[in-house]
């Protein structure tokens, strides 16, 4: 198991978004996770990457335990690329840099190394000729790329995807999309977190139905999209399909 | 009678301009003194103002109410008495110069209006920024340094500008510890030729063509640093 998952409980105050979850993830699986809003979807993926603190539980990843030690969780977070809602790409940094510093910074990589992985990645994704732009000359789908790029220049074991399309306009969900699915062919191990039913059933080896911090359903696509188990699936289910 | 007014008027104008010819010749030669009164106090206020404004958002309890103290203290203090402080007190003890004494003075005093600038350009910062600098594995000061800090430093050029302007005028204040800077300068030729008005006439547009210079300069800055999609709330 790349990721394992037990008990995991966090709380906002004296909200309670993630009552208990316990997962385990294979290496190469591509899990989808869903679920309506503040159902603790991001969160969930927020905490595998130590950007959100645990109340409770245990996460291990990669073999390391995510406990209070800065280092582990450093370590883990350059295992993990995190491909966020709003890109969050560094608007001050040409495409190139928002890829190559973070190389440089973390990986310690010399710059002709890093350049070599950027521009490698950027032709992966589309977008060679972007490479001295800078993010806002970019359409939504383009920055979304260029992140994706930027994290898979880390050389992570896992890609958490925290509902990568949602700020994006119809017609730029698919490519987007596109890369995702090639990620996942190759071998990537993926969580995603998002509502595109079809990218689950196309590319989703099990999908879980999220809901007020609890794992409600879990399944292959197959089984979960066509006949839900839980009649809550089946209603949330109904309004996003 | 009419044509002979006349001559005296302008025998009193050509005087007049005689007059304000001499004090701008007199002052010139200390202007460099003022600028570089400016830029030496300024650039210690920038030092320490990042410093400090870094601080005041710790996380640790005791940088950040110290980092605090040191605004408050600082902005809630005239800087005349904090010249005073220094020259009088430290400068006596460690037989500081008038023009140290004011760089020092002055630097440490507007380093608290720049570390409140500071906290807002760093703060002004979306969230999505430091998380995605977290989430590749930088740590916390890799973060400040190459994702935070240049964001903010570029979004602070222009509140900088304002306490860049007013820093350049105060500087007249270490005229009261015999610093001869354009102020200082100005005494002088009034103590010496007795003509007041026209004297800070001359001082006053020397500061003002100062000011606007720099003002100009800020403008040019701000153009040439300006990020696309930099402080526009991403969405």
């Amino acid at each position: 198991m790349i990721i394992e998952i037990s008990n995991l409980v966090k709380r906002f105050g004296k909200h309670t978004v993630l009552d208990g979850v316990s997962l385990s993830v294979e290496p190469g699986e591509v899990l989808v996770i869903f679920g309506p809003s503040g159902s603790g979807k991001s969160t969930l993926l927020r905490c595998i990457n130590g950007l959100e603190g645990a109340n409770g539980g245990k996460i291990v990843v990669d073999g390391i335990g995510l406990d209070h030690n800065k280092e582990h969780i450093r370590q883990v977070r350059a295992e993990c690329g995190m491909v966020f809602q709003q890109f969050n790409l560094f608007p001050h940094l040409s495409v190139l840099e928002n890829i190559c510093l973070p190389q440089r910074a973390v990986r310690k990589r010399n710059p002709e190394e890093a350049q070599a992985v950027a521009k490698k990645l950027l032709e992966r994704v589309g977008l060679l000729e972007k490479k001295d732009a800078f993010p806002a000359q970019l359409s939504g789908g383009q920055q979304q790329r260029v992140a994706i790029a930027r994290a898979l220049a880390m050389n992570p074991k896992i890609m958490l995807f925290d509902e990568p399309t949602s700020a994006l306009d119809p017609e730029m969900i698919g490519e987007v999309l596109d890369v995702m699915k090639k990620l996942a062919k190759e071998g990537m191990t993926m969580l995603v977190v998002t509502h595109e039913m079809g990218f689950a059933r196309e590319v989703a080896k099990r999908l879980i139905f999220l809901e007020q911090g609890k794992i409600v359903e879990e399944g292959r696509p197959e089984e979960i999209l066509i006949c839900p188990k839980s009649k809550r699936t089946a209603e949330f289910l109904g309004r996003v399909l | 009678m009419g044509a002979q007014l006349l001559i005296l008027e302008s025998d009193w104008l050509a005087g007049q301009l005689k007059v304000l010819w001499q004090i701008l010749l007199y002052l010139l030669p200390v202007v460099p003194v003022t600028i570089e009164l400016t830029l030496l106090s300024f650039g210690l206020a920038i030092l320490l103002g990042i410093f400090v404004g870094i601080a005041r958002i710790s996380h640790h309890p005791l940088i950040e109410k110290s980092s605090k103290a040191y605004v408050d203290i600082l902005r809630g203090v005239p800087l005349l008495v904090q010249i005073f402080f220094i020259y009088f007190g430290l400068g006596k003890v460690l037989h500081l110069s008038s023009f140290v004494a004011g760089v020092l003075a002055i630097g440490i005093g507007y380093s608290a209006y720049l570390a409140e600038t500071v906290r807002g350009g760093i703060q002004s910062i979306p969230k999505g920024q430091y998380e995605a600098a977290l989430s590749l594995g930088m740590t916390r000061a890799q973060m400040m340094r190459y994702i935070i800090l240049p964001q903010s430093l570029r979004l602070v050029v222009p509140p900088m500008a304002n306490d860049f302007i007013a820093c350049l005028k105060d500087t007249s204040l270490v005229s009261v510890i015999g610093m001869r800077e354009l102020t200082r300068a100005g005494r002088e030729f009034y103590s010496q030729y007795f003509v007041d008005f026209q004297t800070w006439l001359v001082v006053g547009l020397l500061y003002l063509a100062l000011t606007l210079g720099l003002s100009r300069l800020v403008v040019w800055m701000e153009r040439k640093f300006k990020v696309h999609g930099l402080g526009e709330k991403s969405t």
